[in-house]
């Protein structure tokens, strides 16, 4: 069934969409991740114009976001003290990342800066959390039910300003998370995704969160941030498409659902290790997209319909 | 008001005035089977049906032009192993839909200059670039454009078919995609005998979109904040129903 979209100007299968929103909206309950970095360029490909998917899809994130955090919270797997401080920080990386997002837009460099940072950003942090999480699983198999320390200390557990996130049973400095929080909000507003997918595995590494509360907080957290950029986009580039959205939100919700019940069931390093495997897949797919030589060199924007 | 008026009217009696000895020498009718596309929720593309009479003999030639659009265009370059937009060039008046039918092959009806004069065919079209690169090739980027467009389907790719019926009765089809922009069409045919045009005529009809996909439009761009809060709310209801709905099961 064919449904025309007013904003991206095209027409497309209702299905085909809410099989993305189903995909996107298991991940995201599963991870964590907003799933932007998976949805967007899939959005893409069925032909909607780039800059109505990336708009569009971080006010799908709000919806799978809400809908997972219920499904957390319900769990205790929420941080709040955490997801505060992470916040602060993250509003201010945004700030600062739309400036410099402006900047090499005059400069003309934007899109080289926007790949290279998937390409390191995914590549780095995929390799080292399939190495990690392997490990991890090796370890177990070899030693069942061997107790081990909750996390590794190491020299930023010396920096000042303590904090006590009596949930995630952390003591550590308050400029962690803020930190942490900025260097999402950069991410968000330079690559145009819920940041999650950064956020998730920093927490369980440098942080030290369990896997659990990584993920519960990291929703409870992208659900203000997806929708203070929403409401940004609207405003500024108009590329929202409402009708889109709600077809993506329908299939969501569906796979949030499926999504919150398997993930119980799958250990912290089985969790690990897929979303690890799912980000290298996407850095693979992002490396291969800048290096092999297109079909057609030319590409086409309309700048405004006059 | 009066004075736009009265200019019209001046307008129409020096047309008609010049129209005299075509309209003498040669009758062409021309008529749509639609004045306006609407573009509902359901649409995936339409086709408007062009009719027309004239006198025996000669050929029918057809042009369709959608509104003119601001387009950009990127060439990517090898850079460091990397494939990265370089070279730009924008063009300021390209038609968004650009087909053309015709009754015999182009090259059967009249020459290239015959064609360039009324500005028919893809290669004629008047869009020069209003700003690039350095050294960008303009010839290059036009081509690339023009390519693209008749990828998507928004140019044809070649003239199209314009059958006579009886000798005096022509028509043909006009098919438009999904991704058709919206605004006015300007709809020309062409009477040409013996490689010269007899006889012109024009007729536009409006692509619009209509019920809700208009009122979407309307209100993300006359009042985007309220859209955007709209859109917030939805994803956030849509979130918590889903939720609390499948609790329950």
């Amino acid at each position: 069934m064919q449904v025309y979209l007013p904003i991206a100007q095209i027409s497309v299968d209702v299905f085909v969409l809410l099989a993305m929103g189903a995909a996107v909206g298991f991940i995201s309950s599963l991870f964590g991740v907003g799933g932007g970095f998976l949805i967007t360029p899939l959005l893409i490909f069925i032909g909607i114009p780039p800059p109505v998917a990336v708009a569009t899809q971080i006010n799908q994130v709000v919806g799978a976001a809400v809908s997972g955090t219920v499904a957390h919270w319900r769990r205790g797997n929420i941080d709040f003290t955490m997801g505060w401080v992470l916040m602060v920080g993250t509003i201010l990386g945004s700030t600062v990342g739309v400036t410099l997002f402006a900047m090499l837009q005059r400069a003309g460099q934007i899109d080289l800066v926007i790949v290279l940072m998937y390409i390191v950003f995914l590549g780095g942090i995929g390799s080292l959390m399939l190495v990690e999480s392997l490990r991890a699983l090796l370890r177990q198999r070899r030693a069942p039910g061997a107790r081990f320390k909750l996390h590794q200390h190491n020299w930023l557990h010396g920096l000042p300003f303590k904090m006590r996130f009596r949930k995630s049973r952390l003591y550590i400095s308050a400029l962690l998370p803020l930190v942490l929080g900025f260097v999402t909000g950069v991410l968000i507003a330079m690559m145009g995704v819920g940041g999650g997918f950064f956020l998730v595995p920093s927490k369980i590494y440098l942080l030290g969160m369990p896997t659990t509360l990584a993920v519960g907080t990291s929703l409870f957290q992208t659900i203000f941030v997806a929708a203070y950029s929403t409401l940004l986009q609207a405003v500024q580039t108009q590329t929202v498409d409402i009708l889109l959205a709600i077809v993506l939100l329908v299939g969501g919700l569906l796979g949030t659902q499926i999504g919150a019940r398997i993930g119980p069931r799958l250990h912290g390093d089985q969790l690990r290790i897929l979303l690890a495997l799912l980000i290298v897949g996407v850095w693979l797919k992002l490396v291969i997209g800048a290096t092999v030589t297109p079909d057609d060199l030319y590409s086409l924007q309309v700048v405004v319909p006059s | 008001m009066r004075r736009s008026w009265l200019n019209w009217l001046c307008a129409v009696a020096v047309a008609g005035i010049l129209a005299v000895p075509l309209a003498g020498a040669d009758d062409l009718v021309v008529d749509l089977s639609k004045r306006r596309i609407d573009i509902t929720l359901g649409f995936s593309g339409a086709e408007v049906l062009l009719f027309g009479a004239t006198d025996t003999g000669g050929d029918v030639v057809v042009a369709v032009r959608g509104p003119e659009q601001r387009v950009t265009v990127r060439r990517k370059e090898h850079i460091a192993g990397l494939w990265v937009n370089r070279e730009w060039m924008q063009f300021d008046r390209a038609p968004s839909f650009y087909y053309i039918a015709s009754s015999r092959p182009l090259e059967a009806i009249a020459s290239d200059a015959t064609f360039a004069g009324i500005e028919v065919g893809v290669a004629h079209l008047r869009f020069a670039p209003s700003g690039s690169s350095r050294g960008a090739d303009a010839d290059a980027f036009r081509a690339a454009l023009i390519h693209t467009k008749e990828r998507e389907g928004l140019y044809g790719t070649g003239p199209g078919q314009v059958t006579f019926v009886g000798g005096r009765l022509f028509r043909t089809t006009v098919s438009f995609p999904a991704t058709v922009a919206t605004g006015p069409y300007a709809v020309e045919v062409y009477h040409l005998r013996d490689g010269q045009v007899e006889n012109a005529e024009q007729r536009t009809f409006f692509v619009t979109k209509v019920g809700l996909s208009a009122a979407v439009v309307v209100q993300a761009h006359n009042n985007p904040a309220v859209y955007g809060l709209i859109a917030v709310t939805i994803a956030v209801m849509a979130g918590w129903l889903g939720a609390a709905g499948l609790r329950k099961i």
